[in-house]
């Protein structure tokens, strides 16, 4: 109990705490000018969110692409590299994931495991890209990753087009099913929502961040190099190889993601004509997370609960969509915030202490 | 450092943190409170005036619940989503319970759907072509609930599937651009390169060439349906090239066309869906492809409240008043408003079949 307690009062558990409740209640607080009853309203969120089998399902489907994402941009920016990238290497795991599932005739127990692997693996290397622009070049990640996210955007859908499209769609032909995350007796379980068993992956890959960033050799180099590259090397540590290793594991999560969400969701890539927004929502999630494995995963759940859970909002109680984005801004803008509160206490102390 | 550990516990023996924290928290609680207060109040001051002349129906014998799942373009597309909910408020002011459910992306279509259908709707709606998938797999998920789906086909008992001959409208302000141009250079910007468009294109080049063979028409798709940069874009390429009447058909993207119009002069855009001169003024709208979306989802959802819901395609064109001009072209001459009218004819009486583009 004590532990719990102190565990509940730390810092990092805390704020996060505070800022989604300060969040709600602001939110709670526009609504009541609006005219709208925000008990009502959030009741409705929670309803559509966990209200029977089918909503469960359907969030866990909403989250599970968001846990992969927000694990991407944290386990980069641990290592000192800002990943904006994750949209571009979630697209790229998708398209490698709709490549295998759709041009090879495999038994199920070898293609739908492939299929992941690979997609996860395309994804690393369209991180890596970036990584080796950053090791070779010095081509600071934020720029290159950004402009690599239009190439996957519009390589994606210039290869489906060429290769794989389905005559007079905008979309891929359907996968063959042996590639397939999803299975029949799952989605009748949860009432054909399309829950899928990329969750468990999702989980396993919080737990790998984990391991590796805390449990082993290469982890504790790759947190050096985040903290202070040059403090890493004088340690006899080789930064650039390191800094290349984070932006493909950083890129493995996200195109993980990305291959979960064909093989378990629409079994299919469409032509997009626009970014979905995975990645972006990825870096809210590991901010909102603290840049950890575990808090990614609740970031995720947060985030992927409040937008799923909106559309209910708006049946329910009458309120607009755009309330529950005004709602997540706040969670993130007092999220964010904790680093002022930081900074500011920071340096009233160095005042205080030069006073004395 | 020893002194800094003191000072921090000497801060914490007197609250100096949280105090701080308080004050910090309290005065941008008030600022966003005061911001927020503004801005709502702004909201309600701007509140659109009521539009003119709707049309009255009579009122519903039955109660009927009637919902609908936009694509991700939502209800103010200026398109053909805003044309569906039209369509509904019709029925609402019917005496009809209607609502609607903005997709964010495509992962919303299902859940979206799901709402309704597990919300004991009577009528689900899907607007568009890239819903066909959805309504087909929550159709066949619940035989007993019905759907309706626009510019799609899907075939299952329990869903009208609504497309139009946009060909043949097409086909109509493709005579009027032909007979409009003085550069003998015609434009068309599509969205994506989907069947729906291309019946557009089809028929809109067939007009062209029933009128002038010779005229140079510059197709191009932009691939998207909501980025109005890429119409712009388009649109300057086209007129630089010396064309001078564009026809679009391109949901949001088309909105850069009339924005690129709209910064020259002598240069004329054909709308799409709706009459778009109600948004963009007689000054560059020479006339719009009307598609009654509005119309087919009003009969198709009345049809249902009465009692007469069947499902199947319903195919719309010239002769079911499903596509055309507007009732007003203050652009267009006597001279050219004969010819549109002659052509009509002529395709609704079948003397000519105008392609679809499509098998």
């Amino acid at each position: 109990m004590k532990t719990l307690s102190r565990w509940l009062l730390r810092e990092s558990v805390i704020i996060p705490l505070i800022s989604v409740f300060a969040g709600l209640i602001i939110g709670a607080i526009i609504m009541m000018f609006g005219g709208y009853n925000p008990f009502e309203a959030y009741q409705a969120l929670f309803n559509k969110a966990f209200g029977n089998i089918y909503g469960i399902g359907e969030t866990i489907r909403t989250i599970t692409p968001l846990i992969f994402t927000g694990l991407a941009v944290a386990f980069a920016f641990r290592t000192g590299l800002f990943n904006i990238g994750a949209e571009g290497q979630f697209i790229m795991g998708s398209l490698a994931a709709a490549y295998v599932g759709i041009m090879l005739d495999l038994p199920a127990i070898i293609h739908m495991p492939l299929a992941v692997i690979v997609g996860g693996i395309v994804g690393g290397l369209w991180g890596g890209i970036a990584g080796f622009l950053k090791a070779s070049r010095g081509v600071h990640e934020v720029i290159t990753t950004i402009m690599l996210n239009w190439i996957a955007l519009y390589l994606s859908n210039y290869l489906i087009r060429t290769h794989l499209l389905e005559k007079g769609q905008q979309k891929s032909e359907t996968l063959a099913q042996s590639s397939w995350l999803s299975f029949s007796f799952l989605t009748d379980l949860f009432n054909n929502a399309r829950i899928h068993f990329g969750f468990l992956i999702a989980i396993l890959c919080a737990i790998v961040f984990y391991v590796i960033l805390q449990k082993m050799k290469q982890g504790y180099e790759l947190r050096s190099v985040g903290l202070n590259p040059h403090a890493a090397e004088y340690a006899g540590i080789n930064v650039k190889s390191n800094i290349i290793k984070a932006m493909v594991i950083s890129g493995m999560f996200a195109g993980l993601g990305g291959a979960v969400e064909v093989l378990g969701v629409t079994h299919n890539v469409t032509i997009l004509p626009a970014f979905q927004g995975y990645g972006f929502d990825g870096i809210a999630v590991a901010l909102l997370g603290g840049n950890a494995a575990f808090g990614s995963v609740v970031g995720a759940f947060l985030l992927g609960t409040l937008t799923f859970g909106a559309t209910g909002m708006k049946l329910g109680a009458g309120v607009p969509f755009e309330i529950i984005n005004i709602v997540i801004a706040l969670v993130i803008y007092f999220v964010a915030s904790r680093l002022i509160f930081k900074r500011l206490m920071n340096a009233l102390n160095v005042n205080k202490q030069e006073e004395q | 450092m020893e002194n800094n550990d003191k000072l921090l516990v000497r801060l914490k023996k007197e609250g100096g943190f949280k105090n701080m924290k308080k004050n910090f928290m309290l005065k941008s609680l008030i600022l966003i409170l005061v911001f927020s207060m503004a801005l709502i109040g702004c909201a309600q001051e701007s509140e659109p005036g009521e539009k003119p002349e709707e049309p009255t129906d009579e009122p519903l014998e039955n109660e009927v619940k009637v919902g609908m799942v936009t694509d991700v373009g939502g209800v103010n597309d200026n398109s053909f989503n805003q044309s569906a909910w039209e369509g509904l408020e019709r029925l609402k002011r019917a005496g009809g319970d209607v609502n609607y459910i903005e997709s964010q992306g495509e992962g919303d279509f299902e859940p979206n759907l799901n709402e309704f259908v597990n919300g004991g709707w009577d009528l689900t709606w899907g607007i568009g072509f890239l819903m066909g998938d959805a309504i087909k797999a929550i159709a066949e998920q619940n035989p007993e609930s019905n759907f309706g789906i626009i510019d799609a086909v899907v075939d299952a008992p329990n869903v009208v599937s609504t497309v139009f001959k946009e060909h043949e409208g097409s086909y109509l302000v493709g005579v009027v651009a032909a007979m409009t141009t003085k550069s003998n250079k015609i434009g068309f910007v599509g969205g994506m390169d989907i069947p729906v468009i291309k019946k557009f294109e089809t028929g809109f080049l067939e007009g062209v060439k029933a009128v002038n063979p010779d005229i140079d028409v510059k197709v191009e798709y932009t691939g998207s349906f909501t980025d109005a940069g890429l119409g712009k874009a388009s649109a300057a390429t086209m007129y630089d090239n010396g064309v001078d009447v564009i026809f679009h058909a391109a949901g949001g993207v088309g909105d850069g066309v009339f924005g690129e119009a709209s910064e020259r002069s002598g240069v004329w855009v054909i709308g799409v869906d709706k009459d778009q001169s109600i948004t963009f003024g007689d000054e560059i709208t020479l006339t719009s492809m009307m598609k009654y979306v509005d119309e087919a989802v009003y009969q198709v959802s009345r049809d249902y409240a009465e009692g007469n819901f069947k499902g199947g395609i319903r195919e719309l064109g010239l002769a079911e008043n499903g596509v055309g001009l507007p009732d007003e072209n203050p652009n267009i001459s006597e001279e050219v408003m004969n010819a549109v009218n002659e052509y009509k004819e002529k395709i609704i009486n079948g003397e000519i079949v105008v392609p679809s583009g499509i098998e």
